[in-house]
């Protein structure tokens, strides 16, 4: 009989000989994950368990679970930990692994699994008694079992040393313990190569020579390895580090390695990887030469961070026409269009057969290819703005011809409601569906409901999609509902972007409209899907299922909200964080008051772009720059970062966006939970006050509850502290650039443009706070950090900004702008609820006490609510829409 | 291992018994019942506390076993599926753990013993507690739990050895709608086994509580079979919460992936409005021919609302079929 290694979670997974490699999850580990350990420590959980749930729906098929740490209680973190994701069943489907170096926090968790988990690790390093002994109570418990190669004269470091360990190792579980044989998964130790030390060399092919003895001596065992650290001397070329990884499963996998901690974003696609890099890392990885590591170290010098140019395939151009129209629109190429579209326009008696023929069947495979996940956002703009071109062109001819309607899918009105000006998702949306015969008619942005209401009787539509990124939006969009409900009207509600959710939408909105259906539209991709279903036959069939679901969401949703226990407002406070303020932590700055920056340098603000939400933008998911190699949209990612960077030149060479920041440091004291701003010239005049919300959420013992005031040392100490705002942007005549793009029926450059712009003004506030810390303010003169550095913050100091998670109070930005009469000396000002326009703006404050953080203040009481409208000296009811979000 | 049980479930389909719960309402029992003797002056309530009728009035659950034993049943149940402290804490009777368990399995030997005609076995029932390893029932706290593993290992060490003083022949952990649960009580009996140096045959049946597939806690069939398969088991199967044909789908998965014989016990169809099992012992013998058609079970009996009556036809029907064939 084979031997299956099983292990489950709610689920279960097979571990067979047909199996593909099994990979194991790496992030829920504290040792491997600064982030995760801060979480931890923290007693963050929630952020912890959705580090758990990205693992799992990335694809991990096992979660190893680490929370071996000095500062925490490994013990208790991994109890709750794993007693948590026992609630979560989206992560609970998959099998557990626990890893610790600690016997006693490996029993505790196996104590809170009701699946077949495994322990990671036990060896024979303090000898046989305990190995056995722990051995049998794994078995005991149920769980699989990962053996170091390890004993007690210690690790296995060459070929021999491990086979020997190894068969050791299982004779003893298989003789004494009487060890299930397929539940013994061997760790043979991979260590680093090409160090330049010569007893290294054999590190990768000893680990796999092993690995294939031990598949075939030890029957029923399993091989596994934590793959990353054989790259540790490449460290900081990723391009040699992802080929390495990559060539190292290819060839593990071939010697018998069945399963690995490996980190997916570390990953090159073997096939896919530059042959000359390729056998300069095989050389090394199966030490083939005495100098394979001093050529690929030399090597390696040449390959990093190049740009491969590619000519341009013109062979396609060979077709007969219509098959150059379906490539061009496919591979979205416009350069021939016009010529291509006139030739195919002799071809057919009327203009509009046309569209209703090659063009609309070319976007049809498009939206087929976009459909299975074939083609990506990017690729579908561009296909559109293709489309557009050809149907510009046909227009007069058609319009010649008088009675020429073409008969569309459907119509869709879309908007971006009152007091919001985000568009770059809607507009994506309307691009997207446009594509698939739908007329979308777009209103724009700031669009009040009753413009909404009245376009949407007048045009007769067959859907309304509205949109909105900032949190009043949420609230907009329910009143957009209540208003069509009073207008009687019955059609389909779609609400988008990015602050809306499922949840959101069946709770607050659904309600409201009741003679039509609402739906939440979670990116592009699912627009074309649900604007079919709405459309087509399977109506009410998709509504009814909808509508339970939604219910379903609702019922969950009280339920969940009673899961969080408040402290009183009174207890929270108590509960706040006490920081030292003393000379070490304030730093009086170097500059106070406020300072106008124009016409900054862009050339240099670029260098400070994080380009990985730039790629979500595009529904593109994966970190930058790996995102650029990934297996799947690699390819579409680098194209459109292509794009991207030869816009960027064209933006700073043709001056088409302008930067500008006013910015003011200030001496300040907390009182309380607000924030007392005081004029630079005379520290007794109060000039702003800045009203802090404090977290409510029970935390765990050690954990503060807080508040930014807590960052600020308060009036009482008697110690002057300082405390700085910004408002930045890069949005300035974007307009016009927008609308020639718009003249020329290209979206695909209308939104790179503004995502670039976006992308600037994040940028724009990442410099501006670098400047503070080292010049204006100067607590931090001497400080040099990458731009990967700076992106993962590990600088000191913070700039949270209202309306996100540390204070999600948009209506601190009144005060903010105020401060720094933001309107008068920039141009940037604020819409009725609140959001920044240009919209390519960041605003926020600066706090430089060394142990100020980013955190999320979650939900809070009423009480507070009343409290902190009492401090604003506000009618609460007024008030209160602006919290309903954070309103537990 | 018996040798006698090991052969009879080669040779044929043993038949378990039917619901002890059912049968004992029957018997319209009143509060002095439950006290006579032993607890009579006991502060809290009894009536209810079935597990402890054992001591009280062993006649009664000697006539019951008799009853499944002559409607054709090869293996009944001790009257214990209460007999932890953790379930027995809400009557404040922890102390009537030892001589539940005991008196129950004394008895129920006895009565297999006045069967000559083959041999008849006794399976130690080990409910699930009425607390979850698992699961909160704090919905404010979802990290909590009412009880933990080490909590429950001692509580089901307490039960185990005294159905084994008491001359049980197999254990059978049953109603299984939490698998950490059923882990403690395997972790459990693999310390006394140990301990005493005798290990008995392990029944372990599982309860998948809706169409979802899944047990309460969330777990597949295929999942929960996986995460007990670390024991060498009699038999592994499913009992309550479904009638015959629900359950049939689940039995599929034990029948295709289990090493183990696979057992069912279902209920007697889904509760009426009353909360009353009403499915008649042929309609029950109809649904059960299915399974037995496909050759799905090795040990088949009944749960909530059957009697000696569904236990028959049952047993009638199953004489005609060969057992599944596993390994």
């Amino acid at each position: 009989m084979e031997l299956t290694l099983k292990l489950s979670g709610l689920e279960p997974l097979l571990v067979t000989k047909e199996s593909t490699f099994v990979n194991i999850g790496e992030r829920t580990n504290v040792t491997g994950s600064k982030a995760f350990l801060r979480m931890i420590k923290e007693g963050d959980y929630e952020a912890a368990l959705s580090v758990a749930r990205d693992q799992v729906e990335g694809g991990a098929q096992i979660i190893d679970v680490n929370m071996d740490e000095g500062m925490i209680d490994g013990k208790e973190a991994m109890v709750k930990f794993l007693n948590l994701i026992a609630s979560e069943p989206d992560i609970a489907r998959v099998p557990v692994m626990i890893d610790s170096s600690k016997w006693e926090i490996i029993e505790a968790g196996l104590k809170c699994i009701q699946g077949k988990g495994v322990v990671n690790s036990i060896s024979l390093k303090e000898g046989e008694g305990i190995f056995i002994s722990q051995a049998k109570i794994i078995k005991r418990y149920g769980a699989a079992v990962i053996v170091m190669a390890f004993d007690e004269i210690g690790q296995a470091d060459s070929y021999e040393r491990r086979i020997e360990i190894c068969k050791r190792s299982y004779d003893i579980l298989v003789d004494v313990v009487n060890f299930p044989r397929e539940d013994i998964i061997f760790d043979p130790n991979i260590f680093p190569v090409a160090t330049g030390m010569e007893e290294h060399n054999n590190n990768a092919l000893d680990f796999f020579r092993a690995t294939k003895w031990i598949r075939e001596n030890l029957p029923g065992a399993h091989v596994s390895g934590g793959v990353s650290n054989v790259s540790f001397s490449f460290r900081g070329n990723n391009k040699v580090r992802e080929a390495m990884h990559s060539a190292f499963l290819y060839h593990g996998i071939r010697y018998g390695m069945d399963m690995g901690i490996v980190n997916p974003t570390m990953l090159e696609v073997y096939s896919d990887i530059e042959p000359a890099l390729l056998e300069h890392v095989e050389d090394v990885l199966l030490n083939k030469h005495s100098d394979a590591t001093e050529r690929l170290l030399e090597f390696a010098e040449t390959v990093k961070g190049e740009v491969i140019k590619k000519e341009a395939d013109l062979s396609w151009r060979r077709l007969p026409v219509q098959g150059r129209l379906s490539h061009a629109l496919v591979k979205g190429i416009v350069d021939f269009i016009n010529d291509d579209v006139e030739e195919c326009r002799h071809l057919f008696t009327r203009p509009i057969e046309v569209i209703e023929g090659p063009l609309m069947d070319g976007m049809n495979t498009v939206g087929d290819l976009f459909g299975s996940g074939k083609m990506f956002l990017p690729q579908v703009v561009k296909s559109a703005r293709v489309m557009k071109k050809a149907v510009a062109y046909l227009l007069p001819y058609i319009e010649d011809e008088k009675d020429g309607k073409s008969s569309s899918a459907g119509k869709i009105l879309m908007a971006t409601v009152k007091g919001d000006v985000h568009d770059i998702g809607k507009n994506i949306v309307g691009v997207v569906l446009g594509c698939n015969n739908y007329e979308v008619i777009d209103l724009g942005v700031m669009v009040p409901a009753d413009k909404i209401i009245k376009a949407a009787i007048q045009e007769n539509v067959d859907a309304i999609g509205l949109s909105g990124l900032i949190t009043p939006s949420l609230d907009e969009m329910v009143y957009v509902a209540k208003e069509m409900e009073r207008a009687g009207l019955s059609i389909p509600l779609l609400i988008g972007g990015a602050t809306t959710s499922k949840v959101h939408t069946a709770v607050k909105i659904e309600e409201h409209y009741t003679k039509g259906q609402v739906i939440h539209v979670l990116d592009a991709s699912r627009s074309v899907t649900v604007v079919d279903s709405l459309l087509s036959q399977k109506k009410e069939h998709f509504i009814r299922e909808l509508k339970d679901e939604y219910s379903r969401l609702r019922a969950h949703h009280t339920k969940h909200r009673l899961a969080k226990e408040l402290l009183d407002l009174d207890s929270a406070r108590k509960n706040k964080l006490n920081l030292e303020f003393n000379e070490s932590s304030i730093s009086p700055p170097n500059f106070l008051g406020t300072k106008i920056l124009k016409e900054m340098d862009l050339t240099e603000i670029s260098k400070f772009i994080d380009w990985t939400p730039f790629f979500q933008t595009w529904e593109l998911h994966g970190k930058f720059p790996s995102i650029l190699r990934d297996e799947i949209v690699g390819l579409e990612a680098t194209k459109l970062f292509e794009d991207a960077q030869q816009m960027l030149q064209t933006i700073i060479s043709e001056r088409w966006l302008e930067a500008r920041a006013s910015f003011g440091l200030f001496p300040a004291n907390s009182v309380g939970d607000d924030i007392e701003i005081y004029n630079p010239e005379n520290y007794s005049e109060v000039i702003g006050v800045q009203r802090t919300l404090r977290q409510q959420i029970k935390k765990a013992k050690d954990q503060a509850n807080l508040a930014l005031a807590d960052f600020i040392a308060p009036k009482s100490t008697g110690i002057t502290d300082y405390i700085g705002a910004f408002v930045v942007s890069t949005g300035f005549d974007i307009e016009s650039r927008i609308a020639k793009f718009e003249a020329q029926h290209d979206d695909y450059n209308s939104i790179l443009l503004k995502a670039l712009a976006d992308r600037l003004a994040e940028a724009l506030a990442e410099y501006l706070h670098m400047e503070i810390r080292r010049k204006y303010w100067g607590y931090a003169e001497h400080e040099v950090f990458s731009n990967e550095e700076l992106i993962k913050e590990n600088y000191r100091g913070i700039r949270p900004a209202p309306g996100y998670p540390a204070c999600p109070d948009h209506l601190e930005k009144i005060e903010l702008f105020k401060l720094l009469n933001a309107e008068q000396t920039i141009g940037v000002s604020l819409t009725e609820n609140l959001a920044m326009y240009p919209a390519a703006s960041v605003s926020g404050w600066y706090f430089a006490h060394p142990q100020a953080k980013y955190f999320g203040l979650g939900k809070i009481s009423t009480e507070q609510v009343k409290d902190i409208c009492h401090r604003k000296e506000k009618n609460y009811d007024v008030l209160l829409k602006w919290y309903n979000v954070i309103l537990q | 291992m018996n040798k006698e049980l090991e052969k009879a479930l080669e040779q044929r389909i043993l038949i378990l018994d039917g619901a002890m719960g059912t049968m004992i309402q029957g018997y319209e029992l009143s509060e002095q019942d439950f006290r006579v003797g032993h607890f009579d002056n006991h502060k809290k309530p009894l009536r209810g506390n079935n597990d402890l009728l054992s001591i009280t009035r062993p006649e009664i659950i000697k006539e019951i076993h008799r009853a499944y034993l002559e409607a054709g049943a090869d293996i009944v149940e001790t009257n214990t599926f209460s007999g932890t402290w953790i379930a027995q804490a809400d009557y404040d009777l922890q102390e009537a753990v030892y001589a539940i368990n005991f008196e129950s399995a004394k008895i129920a030997k006895e009565v297999t013993q006045e069967f000559k005609d083959r041999p008849r076995f006794v399976a130690g029932s080990i409910g699930p507690t009425n607390r979850t390893a698992s699961i909160s029932p704090d919905v404010n706290d979802p990290g909590y739990r009412a009880i933990t593993f080490d909590e429950l290992v001692q509580a089901y060490e307490e039960q185990i050895n005294a159905l084994m003083d008491g001359g049980v022949d197999l254990l059978l952990v049953e109603t299984i709608f939490d698998t950490l649960n059923a882990k403690a009580a395997l972790f459990a009996i693999d310390q006394v086994y140990e301990t005493r140096g005798e290990r008995l045959p392990i029944m372990v049946s599982g309860t998948i509580t809706d169409q979802s597939g899944r047990t309460l806690t969330g777990q597949t069939t295929e999942a929960f079979l996986i995460s007990l398969s670390h024991m060498p088991l009699f038999s592994i199967g499913l009992n309550c919460a479904l009638g015959a044909d629900l359950m049939r789908p689940y039995l599929q998965i034990l029948n295709d992936k289990s090493p183990f014989a696979v057992s069912a016990h279902p209920n007697a169809g889904l509760p009426n409005e009353f909360g009353k099992y009403d499915q008649t012992p042929s309609l029950m013998a109809a649904q059960i021919k299915e399974f037995l058609d496909e050759g799905l079970i090795n040990i088949i009996g009944g749960c909530c609302g059957t009697t000696p009556e569904h236990i028959k036809a049952i047993a009638d029907l199953a004489k005609n079929y060969s057992p599944r064939k596993w390994n």
